[in-house]
């Protein structure tokens, strides 16, 4: 196998797996904050509005996580570093 | 990386200067902003009677400034123009993305890192002019000094998680469209594209609540400290009595809190919902019973 396809397959399964893996924890997260917002305002139907705002700006906070797991698995994809450094060395020789 | 940045529609005698469709659609989405506001405010009416557009208008600026307020605790003025273009920009980006041929801008990587550079420095615009150059400067040090990096790394960071989150969002919702669009081309597409305009009106309501968040987190703190300072002030003469029932006040009013919000934490944790499942199995056993 030579050094392209090596990385190439690397980058392509660790992409799947950054995404797969990291989104489980902010999707547990953001899960629990719903549940624990939805008795918020099951209990205090008044504050509804205050408390969905809440919710929005938190689960933002908490997507982030999810978003930096995105980003790194984007760029394993589709602007790899290493591809580029090899494919170039690859011209050079 | 992505359809927009690299279809390149016109480029100056291969330089940089180019026009692709990131800034062809955003042109096109400051235009209608620009233009359709310009109609609708040709002739305003203050009376009852008004355009109908007049009225959108009016409830969007109105939802905007309420928003504004109720995050920030302020007058919402300083804050609508900057804060109200960003979610103006999105949403009518996210709107116009029903219109054939049209994407929205906020699906490329540069149009939201733009945006987010934009909340990037309000920020210390915002709060040097409302707190002073020192002032600002101390939020960065607020808890301790050892959190100097933590806050900087935040600073970035927030930013990073700002741009990439827009364009995640639009990004993947846009390309899910294409999926759906090769696999069901029937109706799911539509659908998913209705679902799309939920998705970006969330987004930007979440983007303008979010750089609100960080401006006012910016300024808040600074008058929490000078609340502080202002405490302080006062406490450092004993000759008056006033500083004393301010400081004492939060003992009087934390223990008073407490007994109201423990029990409702007793009736949250009271088994209420047990106390129904108990009942019931009890009633329809008597009920079998009878």
């Amino acid at each position: 196998m030579t050094d392209q396809a090596l990385i190439a397959v690397a980058s392509i399964i660790m992409g799947g797996l950054t995404i797969a893996i990291g989104s489980i924890g902010p999707a547990l997260g953001e899960a629990r904050a719903l549940a624990e917002a939805l008795a918020a305002i099951a209990r205090q139907p008044d504050e509804a509005g205050t408390i969905t705002r809440t919710l929005f700006v938190g689960m933002a906070m908490v997507e982030s996580t999810a978003i930096y797991c995105f980003v790194i698995a984007i760029i394993l994809i589709f602007t790899n570093p290493f591809w580029d450094f090899v494919t170039t060395a690859g011209t050079g020789n | 990386m992505h359809a927009l940045d690299t279809d390149i529609l016109w480029r100056w005698d291969d330089s940089f200067v180019l026009l692709n469709k990131t800034i062809l659609f955003t042109w096109i989405v400051m235009a209608v902003l620009v233009v359709g506001s310009l109609i609708i405010t040709w002739r305003l009416s203050s009376g009852p009677r008004m355009d109908r557009w007049q009225n959108l208008l009016e409830i969007v600026v109105s939802f905007l400034r309420r928003e504004i307020r109720q995050v920030s605790r302020q007058s919402p003025d300083p804050y609508l123009p900057f804060v109200g273009t960003l979610f103006v920009f999105i949403a009518a980006a996210s709107i116009l993305d029903l219109v054939p041929y049209f994407s929205s801008p906020t699906g490329s990587i540069a149009t939201t890192a733009a945006l987010a550079v934009c909340v990037f420095f309000a920020v210390p615009i915002y709060g040097v002019a409302r707190g002073g150059f020192g002032g600002y400067l101390k939020n960065y040090i607020r808890p301790s000094v050892f959190m100097l990096p933590f806050n900087i790394i935040g600073e970035m960071s927030r930013t990073l998680a700002l741009a990439v989150r827009l364009f995640g969002n639009v990004m993947s919702g846009a390309m899910v469209a294409g999926i759906l669009l090769t696999i069901v081309p029937f109706i799911f597409p539509a659908v998913w594209k209705v679902m799309g305009l939920v998705f970006g009106m969330i987004q930007a309501y979440i983007f303008s609540v979010l750089a609100m968040v960080y401006i006012s987190s910016g300024i808040q703190a600074r008058e929490t400290q000078q609340q502080k300072a202002r405490q302080r002030a006062e406490k450092a003469p004993h000759e008056r009595e006033v500083p004393s029932p301010p400081r004492e006040a939060p003992g009087p009013t934390a223990k008073a809190d407490e007994p109201p919000s423990s029990p409702p934490r007793q009736r949250r944790g009271t088994p209420s919902r047990d106390d129904v499942h108990e009942r019931d199995p009890s009633h329809e056993k008597g009920s079998t019973n009878d």
